[in-house]
């Protein structure tokens, strides 16, 4: 089922030259390039089933955010596919590296989603035990992550295990240094690596053609010997038949793979943002009808896999969910001051212990 | 498994490679890697020998990109391993200096503990030697200003043995910072196992009752040079030398200078915002009814570091040292009044 791809040839390196594609935007199937596999219909069952989920526990949280319950949240709707698939495409002893705005990732993965929001609700800078969950902190500085995780997947296969470990940018991210040093890395050590750019057209307010004047950012693979692929983002289908050729490519021995996922941001940057300053909503309706969750909708109803019970029982359980969440999320998060001493080092330095004493002098004074 | 440990005729950076090489031997997570590295031994030639005794799963050469090397890092100390990594030249890690700041001196945090980094980041640093620009800053006020890292800088080579190994034993991340100047310095050294003595922990290299010198790194061995002299005219200055940084060591700081009653603190650094600083304000605040005199700091001046052929007028040196001595009113002391006017 997987694609192999030579990193020894250009042509082994380079990504097709149209985004790759099982589904066009009304729902219909198109012929994808040669040598990927169109995942089990199991597999894009479970697909809708959770990004049905994703996308209201992603409009849950943006609600929250006016609710004053989240200080901040970076909406990924929109994105549902790219977020599915990356996890979807993972063993449960797969790494995942993710960035702010793959919150929906981290919950399909099934980690704790008030645990998940802990960042953005203020409450710790990490919420879930990422040991635990092999899921990297979710890192708000840009593309810092795809190096660490260039470094999880040597340790991986120093230890002799065939875990991969995937990396999410955004398309921003990629012109910063430490993709490239990530790339490059990842390239020479051959590691068990996969990189899903998230293309979403948007850097904050920044678009693209400003970001970048490659023909697409999965060429920005080829300069380092790292095989890349562009796909539709928003086809979880073609998502999700890439990400496991590639994944497949890594856990054999092929190193690092890079894929560009052409998707839209189409809520604001975070709840804070103002986009009509910088894009025109026609762009953004235009997007709408392009939107995943829709697309495999009507995908998998034509191939008779979905009717109309899956899709109410998806969208109860999805409720069902955002319901216990709100009411996890009423309660303020609990936050011991003391803590803020406790993880700078294993043992507190004296200074440290001082300063603990400190706080703990001003806090006795506030309550007399 | 018998230590490589130091003895007699090793120089600083023999020692360092006798540590590397010894933690190599005794734990398998220990990885070595940085930029030439491996079979050139480094351009200080610390890491001599390593790729050639370990192989190159062990010790090897990085592509050239220092964020890469500080990243790699973290991700392989998440995977279970422990990177002693080389940074080649003080200004050559700034790059890496992203990663340092928010990931390796932050992770433990952000995870509430679940996460460490036992990684060492090794930086020859400081001048003396002749180097070009971009060769020579001391660099160790960034670190030490950083919350999560630990600072690391020895001034003799028995120091620079022991305090590598617990820098590579430690639970978190140490930033090693080796003074340039020091790698071909012998001293004597001692074989006793003292891991963890001097870690944390300054050391009294000189004892005086009439003024501290606080010291570190390449400084030390100016402070001792300068409390020789002075002997000569009568003063006796105690040495005290920090080797760690971060953790800082109140507790000898203090009760030195509260028996000498004055201090000098000596950093190669520029002099603005820098440890000096720190340490001067410290003292002053612990053992302020105990000094005679304004703690006083000799530095470098607060310029970019010099060409070669001017570094001599830019570094602290035992004139400059004595000169802040001098002015630590002791014309004010009776006792002491006849020995500054014979020496001047």
């Amino acid at each position: 089922m997987s694609v192999r791809r030579s990193p020894r040839t250009v042509e082994g390196l380079l990504p097709s030259p149209e985004p790759v594609r099982f589904v066009a935007e009304d729902g219909t199937a198109v012929e994808p390039p040669a040598g990927y596999a169109e995942p089990t219909g199991e597999h894009l069952m479970e697909a809708y089933r959770r990004m049905v989920l994703g996308r209201r526990f992603d409009r849950q949280a943006t609600a929250l955010t006016k609710q004053g319950r989240l200080a901040v949240y970076p909406s990924s709707r929109g994105q549902e596919a790219c977020q599915i698939a990356g996890v979807l495409a993972l063993r449960e002893d797969d790494w995942l590296f993710p960035t702010y705005r793959d919150s929906v990732a981290l919950v399909s993965r099934g980690l704790d989603p008030v645990e998940v929001l802990t960042l953005l609700r203020g409450g710790w800078h990490c919420g879930y035990d990422p040991a635990a969950t092999r899921v990297a902190p979710q890192c708000t500085p840009l593309a810092t992550q795809t190096i660490h995780a260039v470094g999880m997947a040597d340790a991986l296969r120093r230890k002799g295990e065939d875990g991969v470990v995937m990396a999410f940018i955004g398309d921003g991210g990629t012109s910063e240094g430490d993709f490239h040093e990530a790339l490059n890395y990842a390239a020479v050590l051959r590691a068990p690596v996969v990189f899903l750019v998230q293309n979403n057209k948007y850097a904050i307010s920044v678009p693209l053609a400003k970001q970048s004047a490659a023909p697409a950012l999965a060429y920005k693979g080829i300069g380092y010997g790292i095989p890349s692929e562009q796909v539709d983002g928003n086809d979880l289908v073609a998502v999700l038949s890439v990400l496991d050729a590639a994944v497949a490519h890594a856990r054999t021995g092929g190193g690092p793979f890079l894929v560009e996922a052409h998707t839209y941001r189409m809520d604001p940057h975070t709840n804070a943002d103002d986009p009509t300053r910088y894009r025109e909503s026609q762009e953004v309706e235009q997007w709408e009808s392009a939107d995943p969750l829709a697309r495999l909708e009507t995908y998998l109803r034509g191939r008779g896999l979905l009717g109309a019970e899956d899709v109410a029982a998806a969208h109860k359980a999805a409720e069902e969910y955002a319901a216990r969440l709100r009411d996890a999320m009423n309660a303020d998060p609990e936050a011991d001051p003391f803590e803020l001493f406790d993880h700078v080092f294993a043992e507190p330095t004296p200074q440290l212990n001082e300063q603990r004493a400190l706080l703990a002098s001003e806090l006795t004074a506030r309550e007399d | 498994m018998t230590a490589t440990t130091p003895n007699a005729s090793m120089s600083m950076a023999q020692a360092l490679n006798a540590a590397l090489r010894d933690a190599l031997r005794e734990d398998e997570r220990v990885l070595v890697f940085g930029e030439d590295v491996g079979p050139l031994g480094g351009v200080f030639r610390v890491t001599d020998g390593l790729t050639k005794e370990f192989g190159e799963e062990r010790c090897f050469d990085t592509p050239l990109a220092e964020a890469g090397i500080v990243g790699l890092a973290v991700g392989l100390a998440m995977g279970g391993f422990r990177p002693v990594i080389e940074m080649q030249f003080d200004a050559f890690a700034y790059p890496a200096f992203e990663q340092i700041a928010s990931h390796v001196a932050k992770l433990r945090n952000r995870t509430r503990g679940r996460l460490s980094l036992p990684i060492v980041i090794r930086i020859p640093y400081a001048g003396g030697i002749g180097g070009v620009e971009h060769h020579c800053d001391s660099s160790e006020a960034y670190y030490a200003h950083t919350p999560g890292l630990k600072v690391v800088t020895p001034a003799t080579a028995d120091d620079a043995y022991w305090l590598l190994r617990d820098a590579i034993a430690d639970p978190d991340p140490v930033i090693f910072m080796e003074p340039k100047r020091l790698y071909w310095s012998k001293e004597e050294t001692s074989t006793a196992d003292r891991r963890a003595a001097g870690f944390g922990r300054a050391a009294v290299r000189r004892e005086g009752r009439d003024a501290t010198l606080v010291a570190y790194g390449p400084s030390v061995p100016v402070a001792l040079q300068a409390a020789e002299a002075a002997a000569q005219d009568g003063l006796s200055l105690e040495v005290v030398d920090l080797r760690t940084i971060v953790p800082f060591d109140d507790e000898t700081v203090v009760a030195s200078v509260r028996r000498t009653g004055r201090c000098v603190v000596i950093q190669e650094a520029q002099g603005f915002a820098g440890v000096g600083a720190e340490i001067a304000a410290r003292v002053q605040e612990r053992c302020f009814h105990s000094l005679a005199a304004p703690v006083l700091r000799v530095t470098g001046f607060d310029i970019p570091y010099p060409p070669p052929i001017l570094e001599h007028s830019h570094l602290p040196d035992v004139d400059r040292v004595l000169d802040a001595v001098d002015r630590l009113q002791f014309d004010d002391e009776p006792d002491l009044l006849h020995l500054t006017r014979e020496a001047s």
